[in-house]
This record gives C-alpha cells, structure tokens and sequence, in this order.
C-alpha cells in the first residue's frame, strides 16, 4: 500500500460539559446511553482507520451518526476530545493556531452541503478567497480561479453573484473553491445532498472526472448508500459515532458485518456493483470454454454474454492469464439469489 | 362549565379584569387629591410627609396607600444628581499637564477625561466644519494664536458650495450611478440656493464625526459580545433600557459630564445610537450559517480574516440595518441636541418653531431630511458596491472620478473667484451663500398656514375642541382615575397569564419603580397619549398595510415611503401638525400617530408576506376566497410578527409623546424638558428617562414573550 495520509487512532468526539473526565473515567468503553444520562452525546466514538495517498474513502451513515462530526475532527474544526489524528505522520491535535492555518491554506480543501459560499461576493471572487486569505495577489488569484472557473464547466457565470445560479451552479463554485489551492487532502460533506437527483448524478460524473485527473486524497461524506457505491475506493459505514464496517464496496455488499450493514447492501443492485472478480471461482480452472472475461469487468457488462454459455467461463487478468473461472449458475445466484437469508 | 373548560384562558383574563375593576370602584379618589400638585414637588407645603434616607430629604403627599404609593424612590434623582456631581468635581483628584498654562493643575480624574474627551471630539468636529466651512481653529491647535495673528493669510478658506455640491454628485454617482447622482446636486443645489448652507454643513460636520464613532463603536461592541457571553450579559440589560430610553433624557446627564456644544452632542448621540447598532451586529452575526463559518476557516482565515472578510460581510444586510438606524438616530439627534447648543440646522429648526414660524421651520426640516435621506442611500450603495476585475479599463476611465472632481474643483475656484468680481461689494454668490440671503419660500408657507386658518379655522377648531373635550379629556380622567393596587394588580396579572411567573416578576419590578418615583400621574399621562396614539396607528397602520399587502407594487411602494418617512428626524414631524393644529395636545398626539403608523403599517405588510407561498396556493386550492383567506390563512400566521410591529409601535409612540413635550404637555417630557434647565437636574432627567424607558419595556416584555409562545406554537421560530 502506498503512503498514509491520514490516520485517526481511537478518535472520540464527545458534546457535553464534562466530556474530557467522562472519557478518561470511561477507560475506552464508551457507551452513548450512560454519557447520554449524564448530559454527554457521543458525536464519533473510538474510530480507526487510515487513508491512502489519491484514495477516495467515503463514510456513509444516516443523520445523527457522526459521520459530519468525524470529518470535523480531521479538519480540525472542532478539537477531538481523544485520540489521535494524524496528517501525513504531522500530529493534527499538537499543531498550534498557526501551523493549522498553515496546514488548511496548503494542503486542506472542503466542500459543504450546503454550498456556504459567501453572499457578497462573485464566483469568480469566491474562488479566489482562499488564495487571496493567503496572500496572493489580486492579479494571480483571479487568474488563478478563471482557470478554475472553467475547470468546473462555469466559463461566462464568474462576475454572477451565488444567489442568481442554481443549486448545482452554486456547488459547482464550492468545489472549484476548495480546489483553488490545489489541496493534497480533499474533504466533501454530503456535497451533493442538496441537489435534484438529475443534477446529483450529473455531479457525481463529473466529481469522477475530476477525480481521475487530480488524484487527491478523499474523505467524502454521504447519507447515500449508491453514490457511496458508486464513487467510493473503500466505504466507512457509521452508526451511532461507530464505525460498523470499513471495506471495499464489493466486500460490504458480498459480506455485510452485522445486521445494520447488511439492510442496506439488500436493495443494492449487485450485478450494477461487483465485478468477475468478486464472484469468480479461484480453486478451478479446468474445463472452460471458448469466451474469456476480464476480472475487472461489472457483472452487469458480461452477464448476458455469460449466460449464454453452456460451459464455464474463463477468467483472465490483464496480460490475459487465466486467474479463474465462473459458471453461468454462479451469475445467476449472485443477482437474484441468497438476498433475503445470509450467504 | 364546558365554556370555561374550552377556553380557560379567556376566563382567566376576564376574572383579572373583574378584580381590576372592582379594586377601581372598591377605592375611592381622596378628596385631597388633585392632580397637577400631584405627588412629590420640590416646594415646601406643610400638607406634605417628608422622609429622609441617605442623608436626603423628600417630600410628598401622602395618600392612601391603596390609591397611590408614597414615593420611596425619591431620594433617588437627587441622590443621582449628587453622586455625578461628587464623580466629577471632587472624585480621585489627580494633578495634569495644562499646555495653556505652561504647569500641573490639580483636577478630579472624570472631569480631566471629560475634558479630553470633549477637546477630542471638538477637534474632529472642527476640522470637518472647517473645511466645509472655513475657519482656523484646526491650524491653530497644529500652531499658536501667535502664529496666526502674524500670519493672516493661514486661515482655511473653506471650500466654495459648487465644489462640495459637485463632489457629493460625483461620490453618488461612483456610489450608486445616475439617480442618486442627481438626487444629490438637487439636494446640495436646493440647501445652497435657500440658504441653508452653513447650518447644513454644520450639521453634516456633526454627523460626519458622530455616525462613523457610532458604527465604530456599535460594531466593536457587537462583535465583542458575539464573541464572548460574559460580554454580552452585561451589554443585554443596557441595550434593553437604552432601545426604549427616550432621547431627551439623556441630554441632562449629557449636560454635566460634558458641558455645552457639539462635541456634548456628539458623545450624547453616540450614547443613542450606538445600541441598537450592537443589537444589529449581534442579530446579524449570529444568523450566519455555520458551514460559512467553517468555510472560511477552512480556507485558512486568521480570527482577524474571518471577522473581516467572512463575518461581518455575510452579515451585512443586519449591519447594514444597522447603519440607517445610526444614520437615522444621528439626525434626530442633530435636532434634539440643540437644546444643549449643538450648532446647525436643528438649532434653526428649533428657533424657528419657537416663534411659530412654520415657513423657516419647513424649510430646516426639509434640509435636514434631505441630506438624511442622502447620506443613507450613499452608504446603502456604498456597501453594496462591487468590483470589476476584468473591464479592460483605460487611465482615463479608472480615474475619471478623480479626475472629474479635479476639475470641478478648480472650476469651483475659479468661479468663486470670479464670483469676487461680479458681486463687489455684496456676498459672494459662487461661494456660499449667506443664511437668510438665499431664496425662501418662508413667506410663502407662512401665508399658506395662515390661509388655512383663517379659511377653516371653525372646522379645525371644532375639531380640536371635539377631540379634547369628548376623547382625550375623559380617557386622561379614566387613565388617573386607576388606582395604583389596581394597575399593578392589572400589570402583574397580565405578566402571569402571559408568561408565568418569571413575566410576572419582571413586570411587578418595572412597575413598581415607576409607581414608587415621584411621577405616578405624570407617567399615567404619558401612558394615556401613548395609548391615544398606539390604537390609532396600529388601527391605521393595519389597514393600509392589509390593503397595500393585496398587490405586490402597492407593497414595495408602501414600505419605500415607510423608509423614507423613518429617515426624517423625529421632530420634524411636529412642524407640519403645528402649521394646522397649533399649541395643543392634538398636535402632539397627530405628531404621535403618524409617527407611531410608519412601524405599524411596515410590520403589517412584512408579516403578512412572510406567509409561506405553499400556504397561499393550499388555501386558494381548498377554494377560499381572497377574504376567507386574509382572514383564516394569512392574519393568525402573520399575527406574531404584526405584534412585534405593536412592540415597535409603542415605542415610537413613546418617543414621539415625550418630544412633544416641546409643544406643552404635562406628561414625563414636560418634566424631562424642565431638567434640561435646571442645575439639579441631570437625576431627575435620568430618572425620567428610566421611568418612560420601562413603560416601554413592560410591554416589550409581555409582547415578546406572548409572541415566543405564540411562533412556538404556529411552528415558525
């Protein structure tokens, strides 16, 4: 695995008076409904995890999770109340009121949900804010956010002010924003939240795009199980500040951690989610017939051809060698069957 | 039985009024009672009780104590009145450099700040004036009179009235574009030409130094008690007193701190306006979004950034809110101020409606309404101007301001100079026009008030006399008549139904100080204006912005002339009540209710349209008609904001019925007016004000807390 650029160790995020003793006297087991008696709301509870350079994590979970909290603490907009958390190796909680600006103006980007661009000013002078808060000047930094003006598709909108555009028009300028100064570390709240689900799916396309140029390092934050799916490299799924299950999409769909996992992944459309690969048999190689697929390939592209055979399927890998192999019966049984009852 | 079940809470009221009124018949007026000796006077009568606490004597009338508490807050004006004189004359004395005479002078600590404070605020106000105006009492602070006196020529020249007129075109115009541009030379054209000059620019001296020290001030304030509660906990009560103070009673104290003049005037105003500028920056810093908050923080701001360039501009709308109240409290004080010797054209006004006449007045008012209006929409514009980065601009027309103003300063030179030569001998035209030498249509208006006279003198008398007699006389008997257990049982009551106990308390508390001060009746008299006024302009106010509300241009349009009427200075209104009704109450009261619709009406029609549209279409499809749905949809939804409007209302009310004290009347303001000229007096103005400022806030009280309750339950907090 390639470098780590974030790592949270036993993170706890707790609201209340005495939060900090509370945590202490807890000795690592925290439980929501004690603190919540005692006028306490646990906000993230114990989370572990660690992001890779250019990997997109994607937290989902339902109002009320934590998951907003979470991202919060990594971005330092409010003070964890245990634990650590660590920005490429540089102890986040240690840095002093300096360092921080230092960090977010150089290395931090975020995207709210509900856009939070400032009222009184263009788009054009809304990107350019983080640049000309650290310095810039005028010229550089309007010339600066034309470029980005343009990268997110808002070319003749920049003397417009955010009130006369539309909602994705507004996001749009949000992204471009927290790209201004070219962040390593990319954070996203529920950026596409407020959207109609056209525009949502017309965002989400384009966050790909972007993606796939920049490669930055992504904590993206959604109550969407699908656009989860849809974009994620590895999905945090959080209940109640814990984290019930981190893993690749494939991997939570095929083998949800506990119940409360496993009710989402039900209506998830599988053949749309996992690819040859997921569902291949490794063990047998033997007797297959003349059609070959990728592993890489989503179920839903070469099902039909799979099906069609009467033999087993070969599985090859990029050099094209045979890494294993798929019967007709096994796609089948992965799109329509073992939904209801546990696999 | 099932009646009082369905509605206990009518029962309830309908019990407290019961009780109210039987206490009012239960308890008979003395027969020693009389009004006008009313309570404690400071003559000796030997029909008087005296007490004495804290060394202090006070004497009143003593009455059963059912029908009037005997006044034991008196001690307090004069206890007020001796610990200021104490602060400033004999507290901590410490020995300062005099410049003037060359060595240490021993002087209390208060009165050296005072002193400093005062020189400080002259300086500005000089400066400003003198380059408006002329003079050399800036160059000397930087020299000597000896300097001068062997150097004649160093006197500022004061700048001629076309370059000033021509500047403001050119700000408005770089501002805003055409129609303010011409707003503004019409504006500084008609000053000029009517003679108005000097008083207007003294004016604006005053109000150029005072509304910037105020939105410095209010701002700073704000932000401190946005950013700390211990701040903000202790700016509340002050606030809360202040909103409701009126403005004449701080003049008195004003008056012994600071002595006579501009500068007074200056600190005094900034006392006014300077509080609800720190509402306003609360208000509005706390209702930005936090995401815009983490926004900028994300984008790396320092705390000094976020403030800046996040903060107060998001909050802007508020702030700019603020500022038009500043503005707007800066000119009414520019006109009330001239009671303690602020030059300009309040002091015209004032003169001219001492001696009744209505032409000079009108004109005065108008000027000083005029550059009001000016100045408000030039910082309106000024806030919400915006820059273009990418217009590929020639020298030329970067700078043409610049150069625009350049050269019409040279012009204005030259034309004054020439100006030298066209009027040997008399004023120069081109240069400024003396007060009194333009042209006046004083004559005019003058004959026209005296046309309107003679012409319906009988109906307007009729109905004057109709007014006092059969209305007002008789509703100022009732309001005397209430015995002071019953109005607090009434008051108290009210607070308990409203908002339990805690209301209660409040309103037990504000009642009680003003029943145990020496001025019971002066206040119940206050309070039966106040009334007068209050039903009337809320019953108008309501109407016309019911009936405005019904199109969406006749709404807008509404609300324009309500800001445009709010920009004049509050006593501005008296002259053209005075033109037709004269010295009397009616005056005052017609004054009281115009001046208390304009909150009225605007309240109306904003809550009105606050109604959600979703609402409007769900009624309109369960097939309502326009009235069905004024009546079922828009009045119960819109009601907790129209309340806040009553909230407003009373206390425009209140103001206004205080400074018609300057017509005559016999309520709290005459008393306030008296101790302006009196050299004790500086505790009793205080005391007053604090008197009126709680009839205010006792209905501020009990309104909002209904209106909390009431949004709660309609679900729009």
């Amino acid at each position: 695995m390639s470098e780590t650029v974030i790592k949270c160790e036993s993170v706890y995020k707790i609201f209340g008076e005495n939060a900090k003793k509370m945590l202490e006297e807890a000795n690592g087991n925290v439980d929501a409904k004690t603190f919540q008696e005692k006028g306490c709301i646990v906000g993230v509870n114990n989370a572990s995890f660690e992001v890779a350079k250019g990997e997109m994590l994607v937290v989902m979970g339902l109002s009320g999770s934590g998951k907003s909290t979470l991202l919060r603490c990594i971005s330092r907009l409010t003070d964890a109340t245990g634990g650590k958390i660590f920005i490429e190796g540089q102890d986040l909680l240690e840095l002093n009121n300096k360092e921080l600006i230092d960090l977010r103006r150089n290395k931090m980007g975020m995207v709210f949900q509900s856009f939070a661009l400032l009222p009184h000013k263009t788009v054009v002078e809304n990107i350019a804010f983080p640049l000309q808060i650290k310095g810039t000047n005028t010229e550089d930094s309007i010339s600066r956010a034309m470029e980005m003006v343009k990268l997110v598709g808002l070319d003749g909108r920049e003397n417009y002010f955010p009130r006369e555009l539309s909602g994705g028009q507004q996001q749009r300028v949000g992204i471009a924003r927290s790209l201004a100064v070219e962040p390593d570390i990319w954070f996203l709240d529920e950026p596409f939240s407020a959207l109609d689900p056209l525009i949502r799916k017309e965002m989400q396309d384009e966050f790909l795009r972007l993606q796939e140029k920049l490669q930055k390092t992504i904590m993206f934050i959604t109550h969407d199980f699908d656009e989860a799916l849809k974009l994620a490299d590895r999905i945090a799924i959080m209940k109640d500040g814990i984290i019930e299950q981190l893993d690749t999409p494939a991997n939570i769909v095929l083998n949800p951690a506990t119940e409360y996992v496993r009710k989402f992944t039900e209506e998830v459309p599988r053949e749309k989610v996992l690819v040859i690969e997921d569902v291949m048999d490794t063990s047998s190689k033997d007797n297959l017939g003349d059609l070959k697929v990728s592993k890489d390939e989503i179920i839903e592209n070469v099902a039909e051809k799979i099906l069609t055979q009467e033999k087993i399927v070969g599985v090859v890998d990029s050099n094209n060698n045979v890494v294993g192999s798929i019967k007709p019966s096994k796609i089948i049984d992965t799109v329509f069957g073992g939904r209801k009852d546990s696999n | 039985m099932e009646y009082l079940k369905k509605y206990p809470k009518l029962f309830q009221w309908l019990f407290l009024l019961a009780v109210f009124f039987g206490l009012c018949f239960a308890i008979d007026v003395p027969e020693t009672y009389k009004f006008i000796r009313g309570q404690a006077e400071f003559i000796k009568d030997p029909n008087q009780s005296v007490y004495f606490f804290l060394g202090k004597e006070v004497r009143y009338y003593a009455f059963d104590v059912f029908w009037r508490l005997p006044p034991l807050l008196g001690w307090l004006p004069i206890w007020i009145n001796d610990s200021l004189f104490f602060l400033m004359n004999e507290w901590l004395p410490m020995e300062f450099w005099n410049e003037d005479t060359q060595e240490f002078k021993t002087r209390p600590l208060l009165l050296q700040i005072s002193r400093n404070l005062t020189s400080f605020m002259t300086f500005l106000i000089e400066l400003i004036r003198e380059i408006l105006l002329g003079g050399l009492n800036t160059i000397v602070a930087f020299s000597s009179w000896d300097w001068i006196d062997a150097n004649p020529w160093a006197e500022l020249p004061g700048l001629p009235w076309t370059i000033v007129a021509a500047g403001a075109t050119i700000l408005s115009y770089k501002l805003s574009g055409k129609g303010l541009a011409l707003f503004a030379g019409l504006t500084m054209i008609y000053i000029s030409i009517f003679g108005q000059w000097k008083p207007s620019m003294q004016t604006l001296s005053f109000i150029l130094v005072a509304a910037p020290l105020s939105f410095i001030f209010g701002l700073g304030l704000g932000i401190a008690a946005y950013k700390s509660k211990r701040v903000e906990k202790a700016l509340y009560p002050i606030l809360l007193v202040m909103q409701t103070m009126p403005q004449y009673a701080v003049l008195v104290p004003a008056l012994v701190l600071f002595g006579v003049g501009d500068h007074a005037a200056v600190i005094i105003t900034m006392v006014v306006a300077v509080p609800p500028m720190i509402l306003l920056t609360i208000l509005g810093l706390r209702a930005i979004p936090p995401e815009v908050i983490e926004a900028g923080r994300m984008s790396g701001c320092t705390n000094w950034q976020l403030m800046l360039k996040v903060l107060i501009p998001t909050a802007r709308r508020d702030i700019l809110i603020g500022v038009n109240q500043v503005i707007m409290v800066c000119f009414s004080m520019a006109v009330i101020s001239a009671f303690i010797g602020a030059k300009g054209l309040g002091f015209n006004l004032l003169l001219a409606l001492n001696q009744l006449n209505i032409g000079l007045a009108l004109e005065a008012g108008l000027c000083i309404s005029l550059i009001a209006i000016l100045l408000d929409k030039m910082s309106l514009a000024w806030a919400n101007k915006q820059t273009d980065y990418f217009g590929n601009l020639t020298f030329f027309q970067r700078n043409k301001n610049v150069i625009f103003f350049a050269a019409s300063f040279v012009i204005g030179i030259i034309l004054a100079y020439v100006g030298t030569f066209i009027f040997k001998g008399s004023f120069n035209y081109l240069f400024e026009i003396p007060h009194n030498k333009g042209i006046s249509t004083a004559d005019f208006w003058n004959k026209g008030v005296d046309w309107i006279f003679d012409t319906f003198f009988i109906y307007i008398k009729a109905f004057n006399t109709w007014l006092i007699q059969d209305v007002l006389q008789p509703m100022r008997a009732l309001y005397l008549r209430m015995p002071a257990v019953a109005t607090l049982v009434l008051a108290v009551g009210a607070g308990y139904l409203i908002g339990g106990i805690r209301s209660a308390l409040v309103v037990c508390a504000l009642t009680l100080f003003i029943a145990l001060s020496p001025w019971w009746d002066r206040a119940l008299v206050t309070l039966y204006m106040a009334t007068f006024g209050v039903v009337i302009s809320c019953l108008i106010g309501f109407t016309v912005g019911t009936l405005s509300f019904q199109n969406k241009k006749s709404a807008a349009f509404m609300l324009g002339i309500c800001d445009i009427f709010q920009t004049f200075p509050s006593f501005v209104y008296l002259i053209p009540v005075m033109m037709l009704f004269g010295i009397t109450d009616t005056s005052v009261l017609i004054a009281v209710v115009v001046y208390a619709t304009i909150p009225a009406t605007r309240y109306t029609i904003e809550g009105l349209r606050s109604v959600p549209v979703g609402l409007h279409e769900a009624a309109t499809m369960s097939g309502v008609n326009k009235f069905q749905r004024l009546t079922k949809i828009e009045f119960p939804l819109a009601f907790p904001h129209m309340m806040l409007g009553l909230n407003q209302t009373i206390v425009f009310a209140l103001f206004m019925v205080i400074i018609g004290a300057f017509i005559g009347t016999e309520d709290l303001g005459q008393y306030i007016l008296k101790a302006l000229s009196d050299k004790n007096g500086a505790g009793i103005g205080l005391t007053l004000g604090i008197c009126v400022a709680f009839i205010g806030l006792i209905f501020d009280n009990l309104i909002r807390t209904w209106v909390n309750q009431r949004k709660k339950h309609l679900g729009i907090s």
